[in-house]
């Protein structure tokens, strides 16, 4: 049997993890569970991207090097988007992403 | 034979136990309700997906991955949560509709992606194994290789001999270099305490 049949078990943990992230962010009103869905679902990516790398010879490097990439834009987008939350919290008194509808037309 | 045998079957063990501790603290992040208890089951995730990828053999990023996920953004939604956390939000709840059409659009997701997948390896399985593997990937995973790859330098069995090399990652790493250093700037622009609004005000 071919190597690269054993990719396919951390595909498959890669697509649970996404979904648990897209499921998390429809469900969850507090702005930081948005937050933590998003992780989720960047974790799912980076699991493919590093299964990949082990059982593709194409993306050898490749998909290491992606996976640091998403794990480092992950930590800034982190920052980033607490600093917004906490900048609302101090506006608005709270973290219901319901209640951000400013923007509303 | 048989040392490759049991190898393999070590092997699946011990992913099988490690993706099955990962999907259920991933499923666990979901279903409660307390941002707490959600966060700390994240952290229990990012871990977890750390020794998966111990397990396909890419020590560095799973390194990198202890480091920054579970080291450096956990604290930061940590410290988020603790900021923010302030009796009614510590519970929100969402009503049964609303997690009823998610789970339902949940399940159909993870279905698809993985009725998807399985039908590929279903394929490959009875199909075409005549997918050569000529070069030993076992001994490219190695930090070196990726700090060749992101200097520009040339890098890989294959590549090594080639004097234009073509991708490299010089520039997409410089790129995230600066993109780090815009983002410090702008968290604490947006953190920072307002004091100014008020005096104008």
């Amino acid at each position: 049997m071919s190597d690269e049949v054993h990719l396919y078990p951390y595909l498959v943990l890669g697509a649970l993890l996404f979904t648990c992230g897209v499921v998390c962010m429809a469900t969850k009103r507090n702005a930081i569970g948005i937050l933590i869905g998003v992780e989720l679902v960047l974790n799912g990516a980076n699991i493919n991207f590093v299964a990949f790398s082990k059982y593709n010879a194409v993306f050898q490097v490749e998909g290491m090097i992606f996976a640091l990439f998403v794990i480092v834009l992950a930590a800034g987008e982190a920052a980033v988007a607490l600093a917004i939350v906490l900048n609302f919290y101090n506006n608005h008194a709270t973290v219901d992403v319901d209640g951000a509808d400013e923007l509303k037309g | 034979m048989l040392q490759t045998d049991l190898h393999s079957y070590v092997q699946l063990f011990a992913f099988g136990l490690v993706a099955g501790l990962t999907g259920l603290c991933a499923i666990a992040t979901v279903v409660t309700q307390n941002i707490v208890r959600s966060a700390t089951w994240l952290l229990f995730t990012l871990a977890g997906t750390s020794g998966i990828f111990f397990l396909l053999g890419a020590d560095f990023v799973g390194a990198i991955q202890l480091l920054i996920y579970v080291g450096g953004t956990m604290v930061l939604v940590v410290f988020g949560v603790m900021l923010t956390a302030q009796g009614p939000f510590i519970h929100m709840k969402t009503n049964g509709a609303e997690w009823a059409i998610s789970i339902a659009a949940g399940i159909l997701l993870f279905s698809v992606l993985s009725v998807g997948l399985g039908s590929e390896y279903l394929a490959r399985a009875t199909g075409a194994r005549g997918v050569s593997k000529d070069e030993d990937t076992k001994d490219s995973h190695h930090a070196a290789t990726i700090g060749q790859a992101l200097s520009g330098a040339p890098y890989g069995p294959e590549r090594k001999n080639d004097n234009n090399a073509g991708t490299h990652y010089l520039l997409p790493f410089e790129i995230v270099s600066v993109h780090l250093l815009v983002v410090l700037i702008g968290a604490a622009y947006l953190a920072r305490a307002k004091r100014r609004k008020e005096e104008i005000t």
